[in-house]
């Protein structure tokens, strides 16, 4: 039988497979001789690390499916009675809770990561968006995860975020009881939110994840220096500053596994609430419909969109610009008009900007979580709203005349 | 048969087939995005509610649930009608122009009657319930407050007929829901007497 180069001829169990689907030829490509840059840093654990947390994820939400009830009346008892009556079941929650957390803890410096060695740029774009998408997606998975145990924090939290959607001229209020299911928030929209977290959303999210890794395999992975290692190249083809994903990389991530995974349980073991930050005191409190909680901030991953949506006075210009702070990081790659891509090698014009955007977004988180009485806060959170709004309106301005460090022609 | 009539053929049919296919989606996807609606018996649960005010007093309160929506019903007294009357270039919208509210409630006391207000209690910023502060000069809200509702989560303030003041976070006054009054004292909540507007 006739095989090509790649794949293994050999006989026994493998070769009998290879004949039959692309075993040996899926794990080269993607395992053993897919070639990164030898010089990986601390930054480019967090991709591996969003994977370990899906998983996290995945495993822990089946086993709570198998206890919670999805009904008004018995989500947020059967939520307790994970806690307190099923064997290991306070773990099994406070896993998936905490991961709900970490999850967006690594992303967001997965993102940063991104933007900091313009891993955005081309021909990234497709990799960035598809990248930007399963952020869209995962803060969709974790606001309707967040209403499932049925305490205040969720009754209230889903209300504001639905009534977001009646900003929309001319439907708004149509779209709004067509989301809930019922004039109020009640067991119908709970039963619905229940099927997209468990099966419509997490679906997507998958996809997603397998779309950005074929994505990131077919460009090649870019490394802090910017560099492109396929340009060099020795007589056999490899890329002379790559090695290889296995065994280099998947050792070096298992060192970043263990560390994460000691973080990990150390909050879910000794600070699962995180001091408010991850579960909210008054999500221990059923839903009441007729009594607001003094106060509703969102989770802490919301914060920063939740002061811009406040800092405004009028509800439909708030949410269009929580619409557009979002829109306008999918939009990276064309605003940024510098070639050079590693932050390395840029001009000081985008290292003060990322800074002033880094430091904007966690004011914003940080202004996100206070109570709106304080003027002071409203107008700090529209000065540093101007501010996140300003890294990228002026950023095809400020790129553009950056004077930039010559790139090396090989990794440093 | 000439290829290029041939060709013309095909892609008639290509396009035909692919019309028919995008319809036939539309028509299967209808009963779904249908079936995200408010239920028959959610519709059912959503009828009218009475409420009787026979003994709520001058300066009082009511709350009752109509739809999943509190609705507050509350008797003012003299006094503050005539503050609402005082306050009227403090507010945004003192007409009810952009407001919420039966067409026989589009006046400044937003009542059918003046001293009966009907109103559904959920804030028009993001649906939070305001709470009735009808002391005068708290220490949180100021000197200048004369009682009427203030929404703890976004600080938006309104007065005694649920009219927002200027530069809230609310865009509109608070909603009165239809209604009207069966007898003297009953009044029937999800139901009105004419249009909406």
């Amino acid at each position: 039988m006739s095989s090509t180069s790649g794949e293994n001829t050999g006989g026994g169990l493998i070769g009998w497979i290879d004949a039959r689907f692309p075993l040996t030829k899926l794990m080269k490509e993607h395992i053993t001789e897919y070639y990164a840059p030898r010089n990986f840093n601390f930054w480019y654990v967090f991709g591996v690390l969003a994977l370990v947390v899906l998983v996290i994820q995945l495993v822990t939400g089946i086993f709570l499916t198998m206890y919670y009830q999805p009904s008004a009346e018995e989500a947020f008892a059967s939520v307790e009675f994970i806690m307190r009556d099923v064997e290991w079941g306070w773990l099994i929650r406070y896993m998936h809770s905490t991961g709900a957390s970490f999850f967006f803890i690594v992303v967001y410096l997965h993102m940063f990561r991104g933007m900091m060695y313009g891993s955005y740029k081309p021909p990234r774009e497709l990799l960035w968006i598809i990248g930007m998408l399963i952020y869209v997606v995962l803060m969709a998975e974790a606001f309707l995860g967040y209403v499932l145990p049925w305490g205040q924090m969720s009754y209230w939290g889903a209300q504001v975020i639905i009534s977001l959607f009646g900003a929309v001229p001319g439907i708004g209020d149509a779209l709004v009881e067509w989301i809930r299911g019922d004039y109020f928030i009640s067991g119908a929209t709970l039963n619905r939110f229940f099927a997209l977290h468990v099966i419509a959303v997490p679906l997507a999210l998958l996809l997603l994840v397998v779309l950005h890794i074929m994505a990131l395999h077919e460009v090649g992975s870019l490394g802090p220096d910017g560099i492109e290692i396929k340009e060099r190249k020795d007589a056999s083809g490899k890329p002379l500053d790559g090695i290889a994903f296995h065994p280099y990389y998947t050792s070096k991530d298992l060192v970043a596994i263990i560390v994460f995974l000691i973080a990990f349980s150390a909050v879910v073991f000794f600070a699962p609430q995180f001091g408010g930050l991850f579960l909210k005191p008054a999500n221990f409190e059923p839903a009441n419909m007729l009594k607001t909680p003094d106060y509703i901030p969102p989770v802490w991953y919301f914060t920063p969109y939740y002061a811009m949506l406040r800092a405004v006075p009028s509800k439909g210009l708030g949410a269009l610009l929580m619409l557009l702070a979002i829109v306008a990081l999918f939009l990276l790659p064309w605003l940024d008009r510098c070639r050079v891509r590693s932050i390395r090698y840029r001009g000081w014009e985008f290292k003060v900007a990322l800074g002033v955007f880094v430091v904007s977004f966690i004011a914003l988180g940080w202004l996100g979580l206070q109570p709106a009485t304080e003027a002071i806060y409203i107008y700090a959170a529209r000065f540093f709203t101007a501010l996140y709004f300003a890294f990228f309106i002026f950023m095809p301005l400020y790129t553009a005349r950056e004077r930039t460090r010559p790139v090396p022609e090989r990794l440093t | 048969m000439s290829e290029e009539a041939g060709l013309s053929r095909r892609h008639f049919l290509t396009v035909a087939t692919t019309v028919t296919g995008a319809v036939g989606l539309g028509f299967a996807a209808a009963p779904f995005v249908a079936s995200f609606r408010p239920s028959a018996r959610a519709r059912a649960l959503g009828a009218p509610v009475e409420v009787d005010i026979s003994k709520l007093e001058p300066g009082a309160m009511v709350r009752v649930n109509w739809r999943g929506q509190p609705v507050w019903v509350l008797r003012r007294t003299e006094g503050m009608l005539e503050v609402l009357e005082q306050q009227r270039v403090a507010l945004a919208d003192p007409e009810s122009r952009r407001s919420d509210q039966p067409d026989d409630t589009r006046n400044p006391l937003r009542s059918i009657r003046p001293e009966i207000l009907v109103m559904v209690g959920i804030c028009t910023h993001l649906g939070c319930a305001p709470i009735e502060r009808f002391d005068v000069s708290p220490a949180d809200l100021g000197p200048d407050w004369r009682g009427g509702f203030y929404c703890p989560c976004h600080g938006s303030r309104f007065d005694l007929s649920g009219r927002v003041f200027a530069n809230q976070p609310a865009p509109t006054n608070l909603p009165i829901p239809p209604h009207r009054f069966l007898t003297d004292t009953l009044v029937l909540i999800g139901e009105g007497t004419g249009a909406s507007a």
